[in-house]
């Protein structure tokens, strides 16, 4: 019962705002939980919250041990976390940048080891940045961008993937892509990974679990066709949808009156 | 491309050495280089008992000894300390805009020469009281940024344009009511080494080696916070520590370089810019590299300020900013487009 990713009873107030109120999930280890949910639902805002980095109330427990409790290195070699618009340095290699990812392993000041260099060339030769190691990360395309800032993720060797919209800047293939790894590194890892999704279908087709947030609060949580009703879409998204069953579960379509 | 920053620092060094013989030799007394380094390496092993032939006559080593020698250590000193710095900040702040002067240092020195120049005339205190007055403008700020909000960089950013145009009004004051005393003031603003002795490399070393050393052992550090604060706390790091940490080396460096040198513009701004074309935007190269070449920089801008209208000098800060300011607007118009 103590395994995994639990958060029970977080809130969450940014100024005068209530942002997040009294939100429970669990994810068990080697899960895949999607937060989904209306723009300012505060999805972000609760993957910030579990990552430590926003002043909450409530408690975040891995594998039973609350983690405000763990010393912020201790916490980043389990808990690593890619956001949805993540700052890339001017003039950094790829290389250089998924070396960052070594940092909670070793001592902040020293330069990499030969350990840290292998697990970073590994991973990136994983995602397939091998041959990019060398070009500077701006220069990169969305896609190769997005699975840089994923590599540097995984070189923390964390349990736990929060993910912010891993595929806002990317197309329909390239999301797929980004999408198939994760869901092939948590399966081969037992990677428990959180993230938002704001493509409905996608959430539906690869994550294990659903969690739809409105207005601060859990308003369903279950799996895919437990949580993608036309009803709920009317009611949380003000959206006219039907929800066809497809061959990976439910495929949300709009429709028009 | 951009991963063997090795031949870039060593060539860095190279043109260091070189600049610092060029900065030694030239002047209306001629001092050729080879003269040169066997006197130095005389003076080196004398003290163990040994020594080397083909040394410079008596009057040219105390002319390299005694004027030359300080004056050119001194620019290398100061020159790498104010890139060093622009680089620090430059990174802290990730804002290719941010220069050593950025958060009250300068016009706290300023107000502190000053004063010290129009009230205190001859007391020889105008490196102390430039010293303290940059320390507490960037005090000042960095306590307004706090108190209004935390250890973001932009609040801090805002808080050092308060207090600067603050303490530029307290010292356009004293100026405007001492206005005798106006052309050593200008001379002091406008930079200079042309008092540069043994002693006043002295004063400066202590703190600025300490400064520029916990600079170059930060770089790494600075690598992580490049990635905005959010993921660097993702990565174990208190951003806001590590930030007052850099801050405050940087401050004491470029507190240090104008207490001897005055306000000499651009190197902070110009250098660490260069540096960054040549070996990426990575810290841990990126801070040594702008310190060789701060170096090299600033003993070049002497070596100008002091032969081109010979033996008249020109202000130290008006050559660095002659090359500085159209290098800048080269780099808006490289990002305009």
């Amino acid at each position: 019962m103590s395994a995994g990713l639990e958060v029970t009873g977080l809130g969450v107030r940014l100024g005068r705002t209530q942002v997040l109120t009294d939100v429970a999930l669990t994810a068990g280890p080697g899960s895949w939980t999607a937060v989904i949910g209306p723009n300012g639902a505060g999805k972000s805002t609760l993957l910030r919250a579990v990552l430590g980095v926003v002043r909450h109330t409530g408690t975040v427990r891995w594998d039973g041990v609350p983690l405000d409790t763990v010393p912020r290195r201790e916490r980043a070699r389990r808990i690593a976390y890619a956001p949805q618009l993540p700052v890339l340095p001017e003039g950094v290699t790829t290389r250089d940048y998924v070396s960052l990812g070594r940092t909670p392993h070793r001592p902040l000041l020293a330069a990499p080891r030969a350990a840290d260099r292998a697990v970073v060339e590994e991973t990136m030769a994983r995602l397939e940045l091998a041959a990019l190691a060398d070009r500077v990360l701006t220069t990169l395309s969305g896609g190769e961008q997005q699975r840089a800032v994923l590599a540097r993720a995984l070189a923390q060797q964390p349990q736990v993937l929060l993910l912010d919209e891993p595929t806002a800047a990317l197309d329909l293939g390239h999301a797929q892509q980004v999408l198939d790894l994760v869901d092939r590194l948590r399966r081969t890892d037992g990677l428990t990974v959180l993230s938002t999704l704001h493509d409905l279908t996608l959430a539906g087709q690869y994550a294990d679990r659903l969690v739809l947030l409105a207005a601060g609060r859990v308003v369903a949580d279950g799996t895919p066709a437990q949580v993608l009703t036309p009803g709920a879409l009317r009611t949380h998204y003000g959206a006219r949808a039907s929800v066809v069953t497809g061959p990976d579960g439910p495929a949300v379509l709009p429709v028009r009156d | 491309m951009r991963t063997r920053p090795v031949p870039y620092l060593a060539g860095a060094g190279v043109l260091l050495v070189a600049s610092v013989l060029l900065g030694v030799g030239v002047g209306a007394l001629p001092l050729p280089p080879g003269p040169v380094l066997a006197t130095l390496a005389d003076r080196a092993v004398r003290p163990l008992g040994g020594s080397v032939d083909g040394g410079l006559g008596p009057v040219q080593a105390a002319a390299l000894l005694q004027l030359r020698l300080p004056r050119v250590v001194l620019a290398v000193l100061v020159g790498g300390a104010l890139a060093i710095a622009g680089a620090a900040y430059q990174g802290v702040f990730r804002n290719p805009l941010a220069d050593p002067y950025l958060l009250g240092a300068a016009a706290g020195a300023g107000l502190g020469a000053t004063v010290v120049i129009a009230y205190a005339p001859g007391s020889g205190a105008v490196p102390v009281a430039a010293f303290v007055g940059a320390l507490v403008g960037v005090g000042a700020s960095f306590a307004l940024g706090t108190a209004a909000g935390g250890s973001s960089s932009a609040t801090l950013l805002l808080a050092g344009v308060a207090v600067a145009s603050f303490l530029a009004a307290a010292q356009t004051l004293v100026q405007q009511r001492n206005a005798e005393d106006l052309q050593q003031v200008y001379g002091w603003l406008l930079g200079q080494l042309g008092r540069a002795s043994w002693s006043e490399v002295l004063l400066v070393l202590p703190y600025l080696g300490a400064a520029v050393a916990v600079l170059l052992v930060c770089g790494r550090a600075l690598d992580v916070l490049a990635v905005g604060d959010d993921e660097a706390r993702s990565l174990g790091v208190h951003p806001g520590r590590l930030r007052l940490l850099v801050v405050v080396a940087a401050s004491l460096a470029t507190a240090s370089a104008v207490a001897v040198s005055g306000l000499i513009g651009f190197v902070g701004l110009v250098v660490p810019h260069v540096a960054r074309t040549l070996v990426g935007g990575a810290h841990h190269v990126l801070l040594p590299m702008s310190l060789l070449a701060g170096g090299a920089f600033l003993v070049l801008a002497d070596l100008l300020a002091r032969t081109v209208l010979a033996p008249a000098e020109l202000p130290l800060g008006v050559v660095t900013a002659f090359v500085g300011a159209p290098f800048f607007a080269a780099l808006l118009w490289d990002r305009r487009r």
